[in-house]
């Protein structure tokens, strides 16, 4: 087996891992620390069922970010919608035969690529036109809109202008999936893209990515509005309670 | 201090370009020892003050999903940065939402993330010193908590839960904020803020019993500590002599007056008012509102109803269960608690109140949403009840109402400048420049529909009006309790007789 392969197969093993014992460990972290008062936004729905419906608007269509601005949003929801698309497209080479729904996505996920390409481009204008946004962006900002560039710029460059041996990609992943290695189509593309990817899940768990999970447990959001008709002690609150009365 | 430039007002304001350091002395007086100590949290700076920050922070972290959610969530969209009112007042880059929160995250990244530890100049994460401690005391004493950033960002982020944590750390080693620590302390002694004490409360109600009296010709009673009332009433203690606060007292005590029920103050629970919820404190919030529990129960209401306080009633509607409930022993055919404006609101729908709106005539109003009424409870059974029942109210009391531009009402209101535990003198500057959005509005339909004056239900956007609308030109009564109205316009049983010569002559101002 070619070196390049075995380091390729094991860093998106390690990529793998990181991503999903993260944000395992984040999200039962969230998922554990108490809410111990009502606080959501209001006016906020009285139902378990009407927050569900509020966190799918928020989480399908940004619906707070389009009452706050609304070019932001534009770029915002056509980069993460664009991005879907995209990763949509990409099951392709997870799946043997490819389930026909992929297969149905593939043309609308080629210009997702470019919309991709063109949300992010604008973010970052915004980012470093905008002097409000300038002020309150950290180097780690810059860097992961230039990862999510180079990622999806080395994919569109693999359809355009250097094409890769996908067939032997393929054959690669699924060997990754079902652990019967195959060689890896050494093309400086398919490596850029391969290794940023992973660099991208890997430091998911740790960085801002994790608004993605953030906004699910978001007191502020997903807490229904029944303060006077429900209490909502938190175990440490009740233990407060218990030594005090 | 120096004295400050007062801001023009603009039908258009332009978000300002930053102008950084604007507000670095603004700085409150801190707590002296005994109002430290009176909460339980050190008297000054103790010498661990690094590490028991630390601890503290990590200790919040643990106890607050909000809080750990928040500190990972931001993505720097920028969403939040032109929503805050001191932002646009001040030009302050720490008063955007998202740098003010910045101010906290980066010590959580160099403490408590893996990315902060390895890497501190990548991610922004600092080491905590006594410069960046020094900066949380100055920026999250110009926070007013009013979570109108919360509205307009995608993860719901609200900064008030991060400056509550932050002024809980810095309680915890011993760099307390006076205006509000002082006040919980009389909270606790005496009962409310004022620190005015059973005998004066009687008296000064005894007074406003005699003032109705004199101006309609119905004996009103305002009852304190009678037991077996039906009604417990807890209202903020400025409703007892501030103008124009205590109109408002005096349109409740109408309002129960004609609605026929038995209802009574508490000297014990005279304070409406959570000043533990600006500090942060769980634990500061339950000892107040245990005091309200206790009047009831020994009392022997069957209701309590609040009156006319913004935070309070956060802090009544969506606290109080979880705090000191169950109210088990109330009457379950009512919510607990009732806002004074349901109440109202309810005796209106059931036609019991005979409201003469021409007795407002001179008027035309508008009326001021309360952040933590608007964003923070609810009124009615419906959500947004919170927007419509207060408006029901004024337009059956009055022909006149006009509401101010969509993007400063509802959830989208402005805080009027001085909530969150900033309403002292110290902070005049912050307070005068942080109204601007909400004078902006407010100029706007005095020009263009000849609004004269502004309906509030909270005791803090009262005083805070009261105070800053003169700096602006308008008249400092241009500011109105909603029950204020209420009193203008209702017609109590008896009245009316000796009153034909009562012709309001008394019109109020225009504002210049």
């Amino acid at each position: 087996m070619p070196v390049l392969t075995v380091i390729f197969a094991l860093l998106l093993y390690a990529a793998t891992l990181v991503l999903a014992v993260g944000l395992v460990l984040k999200i039962v972290s969230y998922a554990r620390t108490p809410a111990p008062l009502k606080i959501p936004t209001m006016p906020a729905p009285t139902t378990r069922s009407g927050v569900a419906w509020r966190l799918a608007r928020e989480v399908a269509l940004f619906e707070s970010l389009f009452k706050s601005n609304k070019w932001t949003w534009l770029f915002g929801w056509v980069f993460h919608a664009a991005l879907l698309l995209v990763l949509v497209r990409h099951l392709r080479y997870f799946t043997e035969p490819v389930w026909g729904w992929v297969a149905l996505a593939q043309p609308f996920g080629i210009y997702a690529g470019f919309a991709m390409l063109a949300g992010l481009a604008a973010l970052w204008g915004r980012r470093l036109l905008v002097e409000r946004i300038r002020y309150i962006s950290g180097p780690s900002d810059h860097l992961m809109l230039a990862l999510l560039i180079g990622i999806a710029a080395s994919g569109l460059a693999m359809k355009y202008v250097a094409p890769t041996d996908i067939v032997a990609l393929k054959l690669f992943i699924l060997g990754l999936i079902y652990f019967d290695w195959q060689p890896l189509p050494a093309d400086p593309a398919l490596l850029a893209h391969l290794f940023m990817v992973a660099v991208l899940m890997i430091v998911f768990p740790f960085s801002k990515l994790l608004h993605g999970v953030g906004v699910l447990f978001s007191p502020t959001r997903n807490q229904v509005d029944n303060a006077r008709e429900r209490r909502h002690v938190a175990p440490w609150a009740a233990k407060l309670e218990g030594g005090g009365d | 201090m120096a004295k400050y430039e007062v801001p023009e007002l603009e039908s258009h304001r332009d978000i300002p370009s930053l102008a950084p350091g604007a507000m670095a002395e603004s700085n409150p007086y801190p707590a002296a020892p005994e109002h430290q100590e009176a909460l339980g949290f050190p008297g000054e700076l103790v010498d661990d003050w690094h590490d028991r920050a630390i601890g503290k922070f990590g200790e919040l972290l643990d106890r607050s999903r909000s809080l750990r959610v928040y500190m990972d969530a931001c993505v720097k969209c920028g969403a939040c940065t032109d929503k805050c009112h001191y932002f646009l007042g001040t030009g302050d880059p720490n008063n955007m939402p998202v740098a003010r929160q910045d101010l906290m995250r980066s010590v959580y990244r160099r403490y408590f993330t893996l990315s902060g530890k390895l890497f501190p100049g990548l991610v922004g994460a600092r080491d905590l010193t006594e410069e960046v401690l020094d900066e949380w005391y100055r920026y999250f004493h110009q926070c007013s908590q009013c979570r109108r950033c919360s509205v307009y960002c995608p993860y719901g982020i609200d900064t008030a839960e991060i400056s509550m944590a932050a002024r809980e750390i810095l309680d915890a080693v011993g760099k307390g904020q006076k205006y509000c620590n002082e006040i919980l302390g009389k909270v606790h002694k005496i009962g409310n803020n004022l620190g005015l004490p059973e005998p004066a409360l009687v008296d000064t109600l005894e007074g406003i019993e005699e003032d109705i009296e004199d101006e309609t010709g119905v004996k009103v009673r305002l009852p304190v500590d009678e037991e077996g009332a039906d009604i417990l009433l807890v209202t903020p203690s400025a409703d007892f002599f501030a103008e124009p606060h205590v109109d408002g007292l005096i349109g409740y005590a109408k309002v129960f007056h004609q609605a026929g029920v038995s209802w009574t103050l508490s000297s014990y629970a005279s304070e409406a008012a959570n000043f533990a919820m600006f500090i942060g404190s769980y634990e500061q919030m339950q000892e107040v509102a245990k005091r309200i529990r206790k009047a009831a129960e020994d009392l022997g209401v069957k209701r309590i109803i609040v009156g006319e306080c913004g935070h309070a009633w956060r802090v009544a509607y969506s606290f109080w269960n979880t705090l000191v409930g169950p109210f088990d022993f109330l009457d379950p055919n009512y919510p607990v608690p009732q806002h004074i404006c349901e109440f109202t609101y309810d005796l209106i729908q059931q036609g019991k109140l005979n409201l003469d709106k021409s007795a407002n005539d001179h008027m035309t109003l508008t009326f001021h949403d309360s952040c933590n009424v608007a964003r923070g409870s609810r009124m009615g059974a419906e959500p947004g009840g919170q927007f419509h029942i207060p408006r029901a109210i004024i337009k059956a009391c009055c022909n006149n109402f006009v509401d101010m531009a969509d993007d400063t009402i509802h959830e989208n209101t402005f805080c009027c400048g001085g909530g969150g535990g900033l309403l002292t003198d110290d902070l005049m500057e912050l307070r005068v420049k942080g109204s601007v959005p909400r004078m902006d509005a407010l100029k706007q339909v005095h020009e263009d529909h000849g609004v004269t004056h502004m309906a509030a239900i909270c005791a803090i956007c009262k005083s805070q009006f009261a105070k800053v609308m003169p700096e602006y030109g308008f008249e400092m009564d241009a500011i109105v309790s909603l029950h204020q109205l209420v009193s203008n316009a209702i017609v109590l049983d008896g009245q009316g007789q000796e009153d034909e010569e009562d012709g309001h002559a008394d019109m109020a101002d225009e504002n210049g």
